[in-house]
């Protein structure tokens, strides 16, 4: 399947959130990645050609990752 | 929130039941008491000036929404002069959902910045058109990211700003080891920069800022640039000037002037910016 440009940015977005979990402490991992599924779960009824709304969730995915990538913080609750 | 909301309307009513018995005490303590006597004398209703106000609604809870505008209407006789009075009634009695930025109602803080009628301008130093069969419309800040309503995601702003390091930089302490001092002539280069608020009207009124913001500094910022530059305490000049010495953090204004058409506060950033300029140059 051909992704358009801004699937491939959410699909990055996602990436990246993985990627920065594994920056985290072992025990607590499970946590920050459950919590970055969710996260997209709950929007993933919009429609993909609504592209207003899917790039102000992408700015606010992105705004929430370099809150939560912060060495600060070692584990997440929902 | 609620409580404070609940409290400030019983002390209107008590205040405006006191009215009638004029008690001088409590109209001079508070200045909505007044405001409460004009709506409780009778006439009041006979002459009052409704005024209708469109503003920009848009709630980030719901993103599949689109933006729409909200009309309210407004009696003139018993809103305050100004936008933010404006405003400020609306959320308290109309709509308590309408979100917006307010915090020093006196043009000091630059919070209230928002596109009333066109232009740029602080809420709180905007008075409301008189006339009465013209809307108004409000808008947030054209060109920038909408956190909700009238709220703009200024977070790039001042980054730029932190970029071009808004602070005293020096290596040699002062002669006698107490404050850095200045001549009388030097202070009064600082006068009409180191008045800006950075409410951000200027850098989001400039079409080049529009099209290039994430590289370009835009007015307020070069403003504040220029600032530091013509301090005469500062010595880090020659790294500020390098800093600018791109194409694209200084050299896309061109000299459309909206900035200084715009500024709430009367400064000039077309100025500031073509001193910068000029002293690049030679």
């Amino acid at each position: 399947m051909r992704l358009s440009g801004l699937q491939k940015e959410v699909l990055a977005l996602y990436r990246g959130c993985l990627r920065e979990s594994r920056k985290k402490p072992e025990a607590t991992r499970p946590h920050f990645e459950s919590f970055a599924r969710i996260e997209f779960e709950k929007s993933i009824n919009i429609d993909k050609k609504d592209f207003a709304a899917v790039e102000f969730l992408l700015r606010k995915g992105r705004r929430q990752l370099e809150v939560y990538s912060a060495p600060g913080i070692k584990d997440i609750h929902r | 929130m609620a409580a404070l909301r609940s409290t400030s309307s019983r002390l209107l009513a008590t205040a405006s039941r006191h009215a009638f018995k004029s008690t001088a005490v409590m109209s001079r303590s508070m200045a909505s008491v007044a405001d409460a006597t004009v709506e409780s004398s009778p006439n009041a209703s006979s002459d009052s000036r409704m005024k209708s106000i469109q503003v920009y609604r848009w709630n980030p809870d719901s993103p599949t929404e689109k933006p729409r505008m909200q009309t309210y209407k407004l009696d003139l006789n018993k809103t305050g002069p100004m936008v933010l009075d404006a405003l400020v009634r609306i959320k308290n009695e109309i709509d308590p959902t309408l979100t917006f930025r307010r915090s020093c109602r006196e043009g000091i803080c630059g919070s209230c910045a928002m596109n009333i009628n066109g232009t740029n301008t602080l809420a709180c130093l905007c008075r409301i058109p008189t006339d009465t069969s013209a809307e108004m419309k409000i808008y947030p800040l054209p060109h920038t990211y909408v956190v909700k309503d009238l709220v703009p995601d200024l977070t790039h702003f001042y980054k730029q700003y932190k970029s071009i390091k808004p602070y005293l930089q020096r290596d040699t302490p002062s002669p006698d080891g107490k404050e850095y001092r200045q001549s009388k002539a030097d202070r009064r280069k600082l006068d009409g920069l180191y008045e800006c608020i950075l409410c951000a009207c200027c850098s989001t009124s400039c079409p080049s800022y529009w099209w290039n913001s994430e590289e370009y500094l835009g007015p307020a910022i070069l403003l504040q640039s220029y600032r530091w530059l013509a301090d005469s305490r500062d010595e880090k000049k020659a790294q500020r000037k390098a800093a600018l010495d791109n194409s694209m953090s200084l050299y896309r204004c061109h000299t459309i002037l909206n900035c200084s058409r715009t500024c709430p506060k009367g400064l000039n950033p077309g100025l500031a910016i073509a001193e910068i300029k000029k002293e690049m140059s030679f």
